[in-house]
């Protein structure tokens, strides 16, 4: 647990609106772990996209008013921009949301994964080494691209290699996205939510396949997912994310037999209406980010909410050796060491009225 | 039907549009007020002679059957007198267009060729000095007008520095004729001297008619950039390590470019057409000269010849776009296709 290969500590992301400020990302914590899968789950604009594009330092409008990215040891936030582009595609790549428009309309997907095999996260492209590479044979990169295809479980992968996204089904779009992704062998993956925009039968199948890649290539991963299902079946730790905190963090396992925050409960009891998308179950809807509440983010729809709530963040507690919850309905150590002083501040309105009641806790999931 | 075929559809339909305009600019330049062949004669001349002289130009046919005589004409290279000159329509056009045609396609040059990189860079540092000094040169550009620019370069470059010659298309003889075209035509002839004496001739009325148009692609190419970066995929390519100046020139301006390639082709025949201020304050013995000259005198037959040509102009630098858009975006070709 010493050297984790990714730590965000503190991460505070803030955009520029007409609006004023939007405090999307509000201090989040996460650690992967070595041949670790993480998953964050959350419903729609809760910030787990602006979370793991913030990693890949893809937003270039956002300002990370506070917070480390520590990668292998290192602060990404500190490299320069060329060091920082050196690990991309070679050291941590991403599947993008969005199938439909993560591939560039206008070129091959061939033309795109050789520009990947080729300058392999250099920052900038020399005329010289430009030119010099239009006389240089594509053959073995090729073959190299259309492997990948072909481990990604694409029966015609030379045809697929030669071919514009627009002549691509949705399946076989994510298919390739994950290909590029993987192009380079990267040890960290974030993967974005991958098949959600397909049917069932083919997201099951590329999520399958994701699985049996990942583990042959031993590689971490971030897993973004509304599907909580899902969550339970291919990660080992767990975030539930609320308007860009994580209110509860536990080994999977752990979470699903014991779920404590009010809203990751919400989610569970939900998990019929999924089709109308996580969190739809639960009244009232995702706080203003120009006008977040002084307390706890999730006080408006929280059947729970006292008044000491709307006035004391609650921060991340240990209420089990490897579980953590904001809440004020539990007691227990902070969680973050950056906590450790604030401790005697927190009201304490617990016990939760599901412990009081009744000691079955665990919610049935599937 | 393939992409191939949809071009060809495209190229008929341009040959409606042609004869369409030749009706009507024929029927203007013989239905509007004025005695253009008094004009072109003189008030010395009795009415008799005039009068003569009109029968013969058959202006004393009903409209049609003019139009007709004219049109037959037209395709056995008589594109009638011009009673400025005295000359066949064709032949004075194809004596002046070259030189406007050069002019026109070193201004574009120009304005490709400095206004797409400017614009990337303005896009991609937006809000920072680069985007701010665009801005400026856009508004400059697009505020002044073309011959004012062209006085002003005269003024600095031949005036003050004394670096450029001031007027004309060339001091030495000129090339052999191939094209009509200075630089090609002594390109052609490996007559290095005479290339860099009509490359120097050019340069300045060639930046002052193609600024406007620079400063247009600049811009676009800008906005356009801007909005690339917010694209999924064009994170995807940063994500997967491709570098950011290949982003850059290969994967956000190929898409960012599309729109510039209208407003290209659009500005090819209209630099045709409006080249004449250009061309006089540089003496430049050119198409759109001669254009003006004939409005002026209402030297019919040529007016109707150079609008012909300028709108042939037109129809094919749109064909040439659409060529452009279809090899550049494969959505284009196959969406043409699928149909
Ligand atoms: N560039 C930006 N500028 C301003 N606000 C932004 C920007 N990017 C994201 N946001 C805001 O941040 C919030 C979180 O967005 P994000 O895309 O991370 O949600 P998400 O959790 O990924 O949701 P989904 O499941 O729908 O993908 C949203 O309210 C969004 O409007
Ligand atoms: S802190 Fe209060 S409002 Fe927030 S989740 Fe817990 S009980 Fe609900
Ligand atoms: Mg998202």
């Amino acid at each position: 647990m010493s050297n984790p290969l990714l730590e965000v500590k503190d991460l505070h992301v803030e955009f520029d609106t007409y609006d004023g400020t939007a405090q999307v990302i509000n201090g989040i914590d996460l650690i992967v772990e070595r041949g670790e899968t993480v998953a964050i789950v959350g419903e729609s604009g809760c910030g787990k996209s602006v979370t793991v594009k913030t990693i890949l330092g893809l937003l270039p409008e956002a300002d990370i008013s506070q917070g480390e990215i520590l990668y292998k040891g290192e602060n990404l936030l500190e490299l320069s921009d060329a060091k920082r582009h050196a690990r991309r595609g070679k050291e941590m790549s991403m599947i993008m949301q969005n199938p439909m428009s993560a591939i560039n309309p206008v070129f091959t997907v061939g033309e795109q994964m050789l520009d990947v095999l080729k300058w392999q996260g250099q920052h900038r492209v020399g005329i010289t080494d430009w030119v010099r590479d239009k006389f240089r044979s594509e053959a073995e990169l090729r073959e190299r691209a259309i492997d990948m295809l072909e481990q990604v479980d694409i029966s015609a992968p030379e045809r697929v290699f030669e071919s514009y996204p627009v002549e691509l089904s949705g399946g076989m779009r994510q298919r390739v996205l994950i290909a590029i992704a993987l192009l380079l062998e990267p040890d960290f993956l974030i993967a974005d939510e991958p098949g959600t925009a397909l049917d069932v039968t083919t997201e099951a199948n590329i999520l399958e396949l994701l699985d049996d890649i990942v583990e042959e290539h031993d590689t971490s991963v971030l897993y973004i997912t509304h599907d909580l299902g899902v969550a339970r079946e291919i990660s080992d730790q767990l975030n539930v994310m609320y308007a860009g905190e994580i209110v509860e963090t536990a080994p999977t396992e752990t979470l699903f037999e014991d779920p404590q925050h009010p809203y990751t409960r919400g989610l569970l009891e939900s998990i019929p209406q999924l089709s109308r998308g996580i969190g739809a179950g639960i009244p009232g809807k995702l706080p203003d980010y120009t006008d977040p509440p002084t307390g706890c983010r999730f006080a408006d729809r929280c059947p729970h909410a006292e008044t000491e709530c709307r006035e004391v963040v609650p921060h991340l507690r240990r209420t089990e050796p490897e579980h953590a919850a904001a809440c004020h309905l539990f007691e227990g150590d902070p969680h973050l060491d950056r906590h450790q002083d604030a401790v005697t501040e927190f009201p304490y309105i617990g016990p939760p009225p599901w412990q009081a009641d009744t000691d079955e806790t665990e919610v049935d999931v599937r | 039907m393939s992409y191939s075929d949809y071009l060809i559809r495209r190229a008929i339909q341009a040959i409606p549009v042609l004869f369409g305009l030749s009706v009507l600019i024929f029927t203007i330049t013989r239905v509007i007020p004025g005695d253009p062949v008094r004009l072109a004669m003189g008030p010395d001349v009795a009415d008799e002679q005039v009068d003569a002289f009109r029968e013969e130009m058959g202006l004393n046919e009903p409209l049609h059957i003019q139009y007709v005589e004219w049109l037959s004409g037209v395709f056995q290279g008589q594109w009638g007198l011009s009673l400025r000159t005295g000359n066949n329509v064709l032949f004075d056009i194809i004596t002046r267009l070259p030189a406007t045609f050069e002019l026109v396609l070193v201004a574009l040059g120009f304005a490709i060729v400095l206004g797409i990189p400017f614009g990337v860079i303005a896009g991609t540092n937006k809000d920072h000095w680069q985007d701010h000094a665009s801005r400026i040169t856009a508004l400059f550009g697009v505020s002044m007008p073309r011959f004012w620019v062209g006085i002003l370069l005269q003024v600095v470059f031949v005036g003050m520095l004394g670096l450029m010659p001031l007027q004309g298309r060339i001091d030495g003889n000129p090339p052999p004729h191939t094209t009509g075209m200075y630089l090609i035509d002594s390109a052609l002839a490996l007559q290095w001297a005479t290339f860099v004496d009509a490359a120097t001739h050019i340069a300045m009325p060639a930046f002052a008619l193609g600024l406007a148009t620079l400063a247009q692609i600049m811009r676009l190419i800008r906005s356009d950039m801007i909005e690339e970066a917010r694209k999924d995929y064009i994170m995807a390519a940063r994500a997967s390590g491709i570098p950011q100046n290949l982003i850059h020139y290969k994967y956000m301006l190929r898409n960012a470019f599309t729109s510039s390639l209208t407003v290209i082709g659009l500005a090819f025949g209209f630099l045709l057409g409006n080249a004449f201020l250009v061309e006089t304050v540089f003496a430049w013995p050119g198409m759109a000269r001669y254009g003006v000259q004939a409005i002026i005198n209402q030297d019919f037959n040529a007016i109707v010849g150079v609008v012909i040509v300028v709108g042939f102009a037109y129809v094919v630098a749109n064909f040439v776009v659409d060529v452009l858009y279809g090899t550049l975006d494969p959505r284009v070709r196959l969406r043409q296709g699928g149909e």
